[in-house]
């Protein structure tokens, strides 16, 4: 059949698709100018990113400083401070080309002796995370002002994921060379190369960052100016977002509940992305070394008797996703065929009964992070109590969690942990038996420790051929899922709340945390 | 010289209660389970052995308990009451950029709370046998018992967020940068609600004290000379009942005002209100023990003043109070 249209008709399409065309266009060509205001909670320690890892202060300092790469939303290596990267065939040296012209904020220029000073002598003596990637480093050199070569003591494929700002940020070495880094005045005036200033900062109140006018992509940042208010009562951070008076609510902002109230107002907007980079995987910690959860048939009984779905349904108000083991769905990793524990307290009575356990009771361990977290934790007791297990719950607060998780004090204890894009920086340090030490919330506090994950974690840490890195990788989830060392809960959803005007804000898979320099506010 | 004797003695005793709160709120703190470098190596998401030695070496943590007391009292006899570990600034200066905030909305709350509950008491007490008497204790018992929070939040839903004629939260208006006095109309307008919402809370305890302490004075002896001589009602109340009646009020205030550093943690949480009540909350939380340690200080030193300037508030009020030592 054809389709006869007249020629005033066709006159009348073209135009209505040019109108519709510009129409889009206006809408998808950022705007610059515009102030824009976000909740942010905790008020953070500092805005250092080098010295002050905490949550916080990373979401506000990607606007402040940079890494050498960004991310997107498959964890592939964008350009940010790196304009081009080179690995070697034999997985041994990467080259980073800087790019030309950056200055930091006070106007000195950025080159290749900031990254040498970053990674290889700030980094490594301020923060245990990059220390422990850096290890794989032999040695960093700068051949000229523009080029580092990075040369590693054996292949780890890992590697190219650590570049983010808040892994290994650049800090400017004319700065903090030769001073003590932690009383070092800058602290308090951070100075990087982002694009956003540091401005002003009144505690308890609000951070105010500014834009870079100098930054080196030009035309950006968009906006004017950044507000960060600090609201620490989640009902008011809520109210606040309703009557306008903030524009951007980042993950955690509001309690679930309230999400799809907020989401439903008019002229808001919601989005998980922006969650492929951290992917914050909750779970619970199961004391592996004594007690019932010493025996893998309790762990398995765990796993089964949880209703994981009922919690993402209701409590995380569908968000995020229910894991089928100890790889988050969003690493190239993750094996998607690996079975899922179901939700079966029949199962879990048989396991029970078949260890004979004897009813002794376990002490559960809340993450103290609000009202989800604790009516959380309320599910988790009524699922193990439904199928004979007898819980008594030991509420603390964050300072007490962290003593009692480092003491290994406990025998079921909520956590979550960040994925950090590849298995080898954010999954292997909770298996691996090299990592089992009293005094840190963040190791193998569960006290697993198999031979084999151990060995399949070390080779796949430094195999330089990928097919044979995911088939250790896919053996390591095969067996842990049957050891079940710890209980693996949600994926969890990170959602950002926004004002629909607000365009851009996220665009790579770091999220907010990679800064607002494409975000603009259409009028 | 008797004055004199008095405000010495009284200093000196405040001395001595100030060591004693220091050495016992140092030893209680660290009981707590955690300490700061626990609690920042938690935050990083990471930490090792090495990262924690560092910490707790730059903080003086290595040191055993008894030393570090030592070099914290000594710190503060000189007023240096150290640094703070996780905000990375001198404690005092921390202390001092809150403390006008939160005398701001405490001392409003005090006025409010004072002005109004003994006004409502004295003319609950007056009508003691009316209606409208019955009413005013109805609606101060209403603020007692209601808890402060949800007030609270009520008060942001509806003069913020469906009326829109006051400011949610915070000290000022974000970005507007105002001058001079339209600052202070600016802060005045941000002040309204925080100030209120906490000046009802402690305005019916005053309603019902000075209520029941104005009825307890009417009924003395003196009242039925003093109608029996022919006074005004008025005059009576003013003069003879209200009179009679405050002491009780004073001690009440005395109280109040001492806590007036501390006592508002939840006022200035819900209303993001940038005072020494939250900096308290949050120094408690992350074990900053300096930080916890110096706002203590100033609480108990606040607590102490106002105590005393009760006691020589009695003697002005009270005559008998004087001639009694």
């Amino acid at each position: 059949m054809s389709v006869f249209v007249s020629l005033p008709g066709r006159l009348a399409a073209t135009a209505l698709a040019l109108c519709i065309s510009a129409a889009v266009h206006a809408q998808s060509a950022p705007q610059s100018g515009g102030v824009i205001n976000v909740a942010i909670q905790p008020e953070p320690p500092g805005l250092m990113i080098g010295l002050v890892q905490n949550a916080p202060t990373q979401r506000i300092s990607g606007n402040i400083y940079e890494g050498l790469l960004r991310y997107d939303a498959q964890l592939q290596p964008m350009p940010q401070l790196a304009s081009a990267w080179e690995i070697s065939d034999d997985g041994l040296t990467y080259t980073f080309h800087l790019r030309e012209g950056v200055q930091w904020h006070d106007g000195e220029p950025f080159s290749a002796d900031d990254v040498v000073f970053s990674t290889d002598v700030f980094m490594r003596e301020t923060n245990p995370r990059s220390r422990a990637i850096l290890d794989h480093v032999a040695s960093i050199e700068a051949p000229d002002a523009n080029t580092v070569v990075f040369t590693l003591k054996q292949p780890f494929p890992a590697f190219i994921q650590a570049f983010e700002v808040g892994t290994l940020p650049m800090v400017p070495r004319h700065v903090y060379a030769d001073t003590d880094f932690y009383d070092n005045p800058a602290n308090n005036t951070p100075i990087g190369t982002g694009p956003f200033k540091f401005a002003r900062w009144d505690r308890g109140s609000v951070i105010e960052l500014v834009k870079n006018e100098d930054y080196y992509e030009a035309g950006k940042p968009y906006l004017d100016r950044i507000y960060w208010h600090v609201i620490p009562d989640a009902a008011s951070r809520a109210a606040a977002f309703e009557n306008g008076t903030l524009q951007v609510m980042p993950a955690g902002s509001v309690e679930n509940f309230d999400l799809a109230r907020l989401e439903a107002l008019d002229g808001s907007c919601m989005t998980e992305a922006g969650n492929e980079y951290f992917n914050p995987f909750a779970m619970l910690w199961l004391n592996n070394r004594e007690g019932p959860t010493a025996d893998k048939r309790f762990r398995q009984a765990v796993m089964y008797a949880l209703d994981r779905e009922f919690v993402r349904n209701v409590l995380w108000n569908g968000l995020g996703k229910v894991p089928n083991g100890p790889f988050s769905s969003t690493l190239a990793a993750h094996d998607a065929d690996l079975e899922q524990y179901d939700y079966d307290p029949d199962k879990a009575r048989e396991l029970l009964e078949e260890m004979g356990y004897d009813g002794a009771p376990v002490r559960l361990l809340p993450l103290p992070y609000g009202e989800t977290w604790t009516r959380w934790a309320e599910a988790v007791r009524q699922n193990l109590e439904d199928v004979g297990i007898r819980v008594t719950t030991e509420s603390t607060d964050v300072a007490g969690w962290n003593q009692k998780i480092s003491d290994w004090s406990y025998d079921i204890a909520f956590t979550y942990l960040f994925q950090y894009g590849d298995p080898s920086l954010g999954i292997a340090r909770t298996y691996v038996s090299s990592n089992i030490a009293k005094g840190s919330p963040w190791n193998n506090v569960e006290g697993y420790a198999n031979p084999e994950v151990d060995a399949l974690f070390a080779r796949a840490a430094v195999e330089n051929d990928e097919a044979a890195r995911l088939a250790d990788f896919a053996e390591v989830q095969r067996i842990l899922r049957e050891d079940v060392p710890l209980a693996w809960l949600l994926e969890m959803g990170q959602p950002t709340l926004y004002r629909c005007n607000v365009h851009d804000l996220i665009t790579t898979g770091i999220g907010l945390n990679d800064g607002f320099k494409n975000a603009w506010i259409e009028r | 010289m008797p004055y004199v004797s008095f405000i010495l003695g009284r200093l000196v005793k405040a001395a001595l209660v100030l060591l004693a709160i220091v050495v016992l709120n140092f030893f209680l703190i660290h009981m707590a389970p955690g300490d700061p470098a626990a609690v920042m190596a938690g935050e990083a998401g990471a930490t090792d052995q090495q990262f924690l030695d560092d910490l707790r070496e730059r903080f003086g943590l290595d040191q055993p308990l008894p030393v570090q007391l030592w070099r914290y009292v000594s710190g503060v006899a000189t007023l240096d009451f150290g640094y703070s570990y996780r905000q990375q600034m001198p404690v005092l200066e921390l202390i001092l950029d809150r403390l006008p905030a939160t005398l701001l909305l405490t001392g409003t709350a005090f006025v409010i709370s004072l002005a109004l509950g003994v006004s409502a008491g004295v003319l609950a007490a007056m009508r003691a046998k009316h209606p409208s008497g019955s009413l005013i204790m109805v609606v101060a018992l209403l603020f007692y018992a209601t808890p402060l929070y949800w007030v609270a939040m009520m008060a942001v839903l509806v003069f913020s967020v469906l009326l829109g004629w006051l400011p949610a939260y915070g000290y000022s208006t974000v970005g507007a940068d105002y001058q001079g006095l339209a600052h202070v109309g600016d802060v005045a307008l941000h002040l309204i609600l925080p100030a209120t919402t906490l000046g009802l809370f402690f305005m019916a305890v005053y309603t019902r004290m000075t209520r029941a302490s104005m009825l307890n004075a009417g009924q003395q002896d003196f009242v039925k000379t003093a109608r029996a001589k022919g006074l005004a009602p008025g005059v009576i109340q003013r003069r003879h009942v209200l009179r009679n009646a405050v002491l009780p009020i004073i001690t009440l205030a005395g109280l109040q005002a001492g806590q007036m550093v501390g006592g508002a943690v939840l006022t200035e949480t819900v209303f993001a209100w940038p005072g020494i009540g939250r900096l308290m909350y949050e120094a408690l939380m992350q074990r900053d023990y300096n930080l916890l340690l110096g706002i203590f200080f100033f609480c108990a030193l606040l607590v102490i003043v106002f105590n005393m300037l009760t006691d020589l508030i009695y003697r002005l009020a009270d005559p008998r109070i004087k001639e009694a030592r």
